[in-house]
């Protein structure tokens, strides 16, 4: 081939630049179809510059070439090496040990209020619940459906009602535990994604959790059996409660971002928070499954009300040290 | 790859963190629908083929463990096989890669595992309740009337159908996440066409006796084009001849078009009459090239001409 009369700029600054793209073309295919752990450590360290290259390029190609198959091409890769420069790149275990080492307790702490004012919906709802029932206790079945009252109804002689506090449970523990896991945790997801119409139906489904549980501690109340029932719940309930807690906090504060989006737009609004909460209601499933262990396993193997009392305490110190004290000291040094 | 474009793909440019911002092509409803449904059959038949290990499991006497274990995997199957491959594979699952679609922050970001958290979550909102509230309406309000389950089923709907109120055909998820689903882009870089006009046909096989004829014109050599020529027509002009050239490279540019391509130019640029029959491919080529550097120099002196004169 001969060389041609004169160059064209754009045809010149192709000649130059080809053989760089080409590599990153080539990385590409192999990080997609491999994945990242595929490329060797110095070829990892030439995705990036490769990359910034190929942005350059293609600012220079839209200003002095006019190829448009060059243009798509170069548009086309650029875009490519974006996903794989900027997508997803921590380990999973990193990710997840980060998480819990700062990130949840962290959020938990930033969303205090909407967490407090979750608390304060159930604890209405118990109080509310154990009034109106203790006043009237026809009520109670207004306020737990049958379903969910398996037989425990002021119908129940006292008798019956406290055994199903100390029975050790029909079936196998584990898969007891593992129901209680996976109905808990599908309920307080739901609860985060309620939050998005508006907030409404989290703020009820919290009063209606907090009702049923008044109703039912008013009916044992009835038969003096009050702290033997506390005794019974508190172990897990600790737990349990205070993620669904996180959960109704994570969808008040969704419901907020859609109704008032303060100084962003209601999407950009919208994504910053929904992004943020989401970390609670995952950090909530971990609780989940904690409360269903304990719920499935130790409160069917220990009968003892002492110790009942003492779990209850230990997990509620526990998880208070947690939110309040764990990952507080980068915060106060973002250097670190 | 068509250099016209068409006009019912939605663009979204995201701008990178570099500087560049890059338009990427908003996937297809039903290219996402038909990923969803991949994920969605190897997810049952996961569940299914879990179920039935258990059961067998059961039989040869696990006492409980089996079940257990079938209840959690298919629980951790139904709420994190979209958390896990979008977290692993960098916003790709095994639907969406078959696809070719995928995950992208919409305001240039890395796609965070906060993101792919909060837009597979809503999941619950989006489908399961619509789904149940459609299938078994009173399960999920035993004590509602029928024209209030009504309401709600209308209310969950709006969630189930709301990529088809947007333009970027966002799911609920992805406005909670800021993500966006584009496809995922593909180009191949084709040979400049600038340079063919440049290269000179190959010399007939010398005969002996006979002088060394002078080479050959390059296509650029046998036609040179006059500025006032090349001054007529604009970028989107030279775009399209450009696409008709390529599609005549893969044989996909079918009757005569060229020619009466070819015609039409040598008409709007007063081709003279004596040397009217040329060969239409190198003309075009040569035409091709001096329009380019034309537009491509009155570029660089920051005029852009779109179109070509009235």
């Amino acid at each position: 081939m001969n060389a041609p009369a004169f160059t064209l700029k754009s045809a010149q600054f192709r000649r130059e630049r080809e053989e760089a793209w080409r590599e990153l073309e080539l990385l590409l295919e192999r990080v997609e179809s491999k994945g990242l752990r595929d490329l060797t450590a110095a070829e990892l360290n030439r995705l990036p510059v490769l990359y910034r290259g190929a942005a350059s390029s293609l600012s220079v190609a839209t200003a002095i070439s006019l190829d448009k198959n060059l243009l798509d091409y170069l548009t086309a890769l650029v875009s490519r090496a974006y996903i794989c420069v900027y997508g997803a790149k921590r380990r999973p275990q990193d990710a997840i040990a980060e998480f819990f080492r700062h990130d949840f307790p962290a959020v938990v702490r930033r969303y205090a209020a909407f967490i407090a004012l979750s608390f304060g919906l159930v604890a209405l709802g118990v109080l509310a619940g154990y009034r109106m029932t203790a006043a009237d206790p026809e009520r109670y079945y207004s306020f737990v459906s049958e379903d969910r009252a398996e037989g425990r109804n002021p119908a129940a002689s006292t008798k019956e009602l406290r055994d199903v506090l100390y029975s050790r449970g029909e079936g196998e523990l584990s898969i007891f535990a593992t129901f209680l896991f996976t109905h808990n945790s599908k309920v307080g997801m739901l609860c985060f994604a309620l939050g998005f119409a508006a907030g409404v139906p989290v703020v009820f489904l919290l009063l209606y959790t907090g009702l049923e549980l008044g109703a039912m501690a008013a009916l044992y109340a009835s038969r003096g059996l009050g702290p033997e029932l506390w005794a019974w719940l508190l172990p897990h309930g600790v737990t349990e409660i205070g993620a669904l807690c996180l959960c109704g906090a994570a969808g008040m504060v969704l419901g907020r971002a859609v109704v008032f989006p303060g100084r962003h737009t209601r999407l950009r609004n919208l994504a910053l928070q929904g992004r943020e909460v989401a970390l609670l209601a995952v950090g909530a499933v971990v609780m989940f499954l904690v409360a269903g262990a304990i719920e499935g396993v130790f409160r069917q193997l220990v009968q003892d009300v002492g110790v009942r009392w003492s779990l209850a305490a230990v997990t509620l110190v526990f998880w208070a040290w947690y939110f309040l004290t764990v990952g507080r000291s980068r915060e106060r040094d973002p250097a670190r | 790859m068509s250099a016209i474009p068409l006009g019912s793909e939605r663009i979204h440019r995201v701008p990178t963190p570099e500087g560049v911002s890059l338009p990427f092509v908003v996937a297809a409803t039903g290219d996402r629908a038909a990923a969803f449904l991949i994920d969605l059959i190897f997810i049952v038949a996961c569940t299914i083929a879990v179920s039935l290990l258990a059961a067998v499991g059961e039989f040869m006497g696990l006492k409980g463990i089996g079940i257990s274990f079938a209840l959690l995997v298919g629980f951790l199957l139904w709420n994190f096989y979209f958390i896990h491959f979008e977290i692993r594979w960098g916003g790709v699952t095994p639907g969406k890669r078959k696809l070719g679609v995928r995950v992208i922050s919409r305001d240039g970001g890395p796609l965070t595992a906060e993101a792919v958290f909060a837009r597979n979550l809503m999941r619950n909102l989006e489908l399961n309740l619509p789904l149940a509230a459609l299938l078994a309406p009173q399960a999920l309000l035993p004590e509602a009337p029928g024209w209030g389950r009504l309401l709600a089923l209308g209310w969950l709907m709006v969630f189930a159908l709301m990529p088809f109120f947007n333009q970027d055909r966002l799911r609920c998820g992805d406005l909670v996440a800021g993500t966006l689903v584009v496809k995922v882009p593909k180009a191949v870089l084709l040979s400049d066409l600038a340079d063919r006009a440049a290269v000179r046909p190959s010399a007939p096989p010398r005969r002996a006796g006979v002088a060394v004829p002078p080479p050959p014109p390059t296509p650029a050599e046998e036609f040179p084009f006059t500025r006032e020529q090349v001054d007529i027509y604009g970028i989107h002009e030279l775009q399209v001849l450009e696409d008709l050239l390529r599609r005549d490279d893969q044989g996909t540019l079918g009757g005569r078009v060229l020619e009466e391509v070819c015609d039409k130019i040598k008409v709007k640029i007063g081709w003279p009459a004596e040397r009217w029959q040329v060969p239409v491919r190198p003309f075009l080529q040569a035409f091709y090239r001096a329009q380019r550097a034309a537009l491509e120099q009155r570029m660089l002196f920051g005029q852009r001409r779109e179109r070509k004169r009235k």
